[in-house]
């Protein structure tokens, strides 16, 4: 039988999802439900005097109005930070109460204050205008660099730092520095962006009067970890009371890792108000309450001698966290991104500090790639710069400095197992014909345009795990995944996994790994997930974390199934277990060459019982059925890696950028379904490219959000983009038995440094910010036109 | 109130909707065609675009009242007989969708820009579904869907 991993088989969700058969919250509608609208703050940072309801109270449809008060007084507990970062003198963090309503104080514009319940939409939205919120208003904290000489924003939290973080050795650091040729040094800013899932978050509430069950129909990437967070710290109910279902999810890309307030809200309401509750974000409450990702302003240099040798490495970053520590908010920028700021290089010393601050802004946490995005930038715009400084070809720089011994004993945290980093650059050099630019650059001349090239080698340490590892670094929770694998009587199976897809094709995916396994056809095989009350547990879908942690939790669920097939069809073709081989779905008597399939072994499993001449086929100390879990926890991190290349053309007239071409070359170890892993990858440098040219996110200085809209916040289109064209390397993950590594975020890490490399040399060398945007641009090419005409 | 009549995917049907209520609203709320998505509110994402009277258009800022005795086709009535529409099957083919939430608008406008061009190049193509946003496939393997759909429209 022809394996399927390794396969380009088409998606079985598609079905659905082409024939507008997919079922998102929002297409959820419960019997008798009301309307929930959300009065939210105006002001970044304002006393909340008084909270009046009554008028609304009083307005037409209106069912209830609940405020911070009630849930205070219910003690319903608040939103959480869940990885505790330590200051580098030793001391803990600081982290503010955020409650699900603001009773007090409002921290950032569009904070939740109160809630309306109504029997219609429309009327849910006039008794929310009709609330009265009497607030006094304070003078907001936007910058981050200015937040660490301003008021405090929460009560202890001294010049609104959570921590002030370091990782490696400053002393090693200061002494590889003093032994460099040349100091090369940059300014960064990692904008801050709005991961924008096409579909907005929303929930739909049913509380069970008899059974005093709440089902919570929700927008979750981690379905099992918002019942747990709403559970143990919420209080909103036991977790055998609480079912959490996230439906189809329509893109989450980190935003929809948090348990929200509107979702704690609503299940504690619907309890209240005893009946179902709906409440969809439109798109502008997304924008100002969705966790947004990045804005980093980093501080980095790196040590490097006259023939290109690198020394010594160190950043100092102060990372915006936002109003409030959400659950990867305080972990993004430390663990996640500085271990991989040294990115694919032997560099002897390194040290990365990070200060972590509270603004008057929405909530930071990760969006994809959360850490090696901003860490990458870093390194990459240091390595362009160096190579620059040197006079030395930029390919030719990171070949020399790359590692070619793996395991590879990175600087700072990891030890990555696998790797071909040279053989990765060469071949993106090949597709990218790296050697004919300089004459497409003369063309691109000849033209009145100006055309750059810019290269980026990263790698990342994702599938985001090993328990012992992220434990010790101050994760709340362990990060292993599970699976279970139910083979019905008749032949069909159900493979539950505690991974959750919003557009990663798990459906598909993790169907043609268990079809390997069992060797049964694929269509045989049902993937559910995204229901506490069906599957084990799980801890969801981030950190390119399904395949790695969760798909390995299927094999070795379906080894287990297999394992007991075997004893089970060893006594029923009377032969010793040692004597029986499966393989494609049979189980052979090698002697006699009788078989048994899997089916009539699993069929067997359900029937133990015995008469006449039919004996039990459940061997003694084998209980019957055939459904077998497993808990997977991996020894390491997986480690994708590569180099892209990237080139883009100016319009020195508009300051216009154009991608010309875009060459990406990754390594991901073995691959399951190359099509699926082409769109991950595809989607990723697209929302690299938005980060390098199109997207920001604004706020003026009294913190109300400017680009809350697609007609102010820049999304990428179709025309922004050329074809990509990709390219693979292969080097085993030797962490699971795949040999898989998770590829879900490596095209946003990768990206934004090579495209802005590309533009930085179409600028002559010329510092510029994300997103290069065409204004930023055009000045740039003034400003270069002035300095040639003065040196001229 | 306004009583609003439309055939919808061949079917006739008619409802007393508020006079505001929009399209979108109408077809998901009051006719249960939940395919047709609503991502952003302004008429930029064009994850609600249906045809009416055979021409795309986004339901999100489309009165209901406005396309009374229209011919209306949503993501539900594409595909015919249990078999795919060829666009539809183009993107399942060229992978042309991850969450799938922006898809039914995406598919419905591609049909469209298949009607009023037959054979468009590639960058005919991204300019046309300018007004459709996707966030997670990065459009490539949208416009091979196109491509492919249309050698076979």
């Amino acid at each position: 039988m022809a394996s399927l991993v390794g396969s380009r088989v088409e998606r079985k969700e598609d079905t659905r999802f082409l024939q507008g058969k997919g079922r998102y919250t929002a297409d959820i509608n419960i019997a008798n439900q009301t309307y929930a609208v959300f009065v939210r703050s105006p002001h970044a940072r304002a006393k909340i005097k008084s909270v009046d309801t009554s008028k609304a109270l009083k307005s037409s449809g209106v069912v209830g109005v609940l405020t911070g008060k009630e849930i205070a007084e219910d003690k319903i507990g608040g939103l959480i930070a869940g990885w505790a970062i330590r200051s580098e003198d030793g001391s803990e963090m600081k982290v503010p109460a955020n409650p699900p309503l603001a009773k007090d104080i409002a921290n950032f514009v569009g904070e939740p204050i109160a809630v309306v319940f109504a029997e219609t939409l429309d009327e849910a939205k006039e008794g929310a205008e009709k609330v009265k919120v009497d607030y006094k208003v304070l003078k907001a904290v936007v910058d981050p660099a200015e937040a660490m000489k301003s008021d405090a924003i929460h009560e202890g939290v001294d010049k609104n730092l959570c921590y002030d973080w370091l990782l490696g050795d400053r002393k090693a650091v200061d002494e590889a520095f003093a032994k460099a040729d040349k100091i090369i040094k940059v300014d960064l800013i990692n904008n801050r962006l709005v991961p924008n899932a096409m579909e907005p978050r929303a929930c739909v509430v049913d509380y069970n009067i008899a059974s005093e069950e709440i089902t919570l129909y929700t927008t979750s990437q981690n379905p099992h970890l918002s019942r747990l967070v709403m559970s143990a710290f919420g209080g909103v109910a036991p977790e055998n009371k609480l079912r959490v279902v996230a439906p189809d999810v329509g893109g989450g890309f980190g935003s929809k890792i948090n348990v929200y307030n509107e979702e704690i809200v609503c299940s504690w309401a619907s309890k209240k108000i005893e009946r179902p509750i709906k409440w969809v974000a439109e798109r502008t409450e997304s924008f100002l309450t969705d966790t947004h990702g990045r804005d980093h302003v980093t501080h980095a240099e790196l040590a490097v001698t006259n023939d290109g040798k690198f020394l010594g490495f160190k950043n100092e970053t102060i990372a915006n966290l936002g109003a409030y520590a959400r659950v990867f908010g305080t972990v993004t920028p430390t663990y996640l991104f500085g271990p991989c700021a040294t990115g694919v290089y032997v560099i002897p010393a390194a040290y990365s500090n990070v200060k972590a601050v509270y603004t008057n802004t929405a909530p930071v946490d990760a969006y994809r790639g959360a850490g090696r995005p901003e860490a990458t930038y870093t390194i990459e715009r240091l390595v362009e710069k160096a190579a620059m400084e040197l006079g030395m070809d930029k390919t030719e720089i990171r070949m020399k400095n790359f590692p070619t011994q793996f395991p590879f004993k990175q600087t700072l945290v990891h030890t990555v197992d696998s790797g071909d980093y040279v053989a990765g650059l060469e071949k993106a050099k090949q597709m990218a014909d790296y050697a004919g630019f300089e004459a497409r650059r003369k063309k691109s001349e000849a033209n009145g345009k100006l055309r750059g090239i810019g290269v980026s080698s990263y790698f990342e340490a994702c599938g985001i795990a090993p328990s012992a590892a992220v434990m010790s670094l101050g994760c709340g929770v362990g990060l292993w995944e599970s699976a279970e694998v139910r083979f019905n009587p008749t032949g069909q199976i159900s493979v539950f996994t505690g991974a959750h897809s919003h557009g990663q094709s798990h459906d598909t995916t993790f169907a043609q790994i268990a079809a390997d396994e069992l060797g049964v056809p694929m269509e045989n095989i049902d993937v559910v997930h995204g229901d506490t009350d069906k599957g084990t547990f799980g801890m969801g879908t981030y950190g390119s974390r399904s395949l790695t942690v969760g798909g390995i939790a299927i094999v070795n669920a379906c080894k287990k199934i297999v394992a007991k097939g075997k004893r089970v069809a060893a006594k029923m073709l009377e032969v010793n277990e040692d004597e029986i081989e499966f393989k494609d779905g049979e189980f052979v008597a090698l002697k006699s060459n009788k078989k048994k399939t899997i089916g009539e072994v699993a069929f067997a499993c359900y029937l133990p019982g015995q008469r006449d001449e039919m004996k039990s086929p459940i061997p003694e100390g084998d209980e019957p059925g055939l459904i077998e879990s497993s808990f997977f926890d991996p020894a390491n991190f997986s480690f994708p890696a590569g180099s892209h290349i990237c080139e883009v053309e100016i319009d020195p007239d508009t300051g216009n950028v154009k991608v010309e071409k875009y060459t990406a070359v990754d390594d991901f170890g073995r691959i399951v379904n190359p099509m699926i892993v082409e769109g991950q990858v595809h989607g990723g440098i697209a929302q690299g490219i938005g980060q390098a040219l199109h997207e920001n996110t604004q706020y003026d200085e009294t913190g109300q959000l400017m680009t809350a809209s697609y007609m102010d916040y820049t999304m990428p289109r179709a025309d922004n983009f050329p074809e990509f064209n990709l390219g693979f390397t292969c080097t085993h993950a030797t962490s699971n038995p795949l040999g898989v590594k998770g590829c879900g975020e490596a095209g946003a890490i990768a990206s934004p440094p090579t495209v802005m490399n590309a533009v930085i040399d179409a600028l002559g060398g010329q510092e510029i910010s994300m997103p290069a945007t065409a204004e930023k641009v055009w000045k740039a090419c003034k400003s270069m036109k002035k300095s040639n005409a003065k040196a001229a | 109130m306004t009583k609003v009549t439309l055939e919808v995917n061949g079917k006739k049907v008619s409802k007393e909707v508020p006079d505001h209520t929009l399209l979108s609203v109408f077809l998901r709320d009051n006719l249960n065609l939940t395919g047709t998505h609503v991502g952003c509110d302004t008429s930029q994402c064009g994850a609600c675009v249906v045809h009416v009277n055979g021409k795309s258009i986004k339901s999100c800022s489309t009165l209901a009242a406005d396309v009374e005795g229209s011919k209306v086709t949503t993501i539900e009535g594409l595909a015919k007989d249990g078999k795919l529409h060829p666009m539809q099957a183009a993107f399942k083919k060229t992978h042309g969708l991850q969450c799938g939430y922006c898809t039914p608008g995406m598919v419905m406008s591609a049909v469209d820009l298949l009607q009023t061009k037959k054979n468009p190049s590639d960058q005919e193509i991204r300019e046309w579904l300018e007004g459709n946003i996707c966030r997670c496939t990065g459009y490539q393997n949208i416009v091979a869907a196109v491509k492919e759909a249309a050698t076979k429209m």
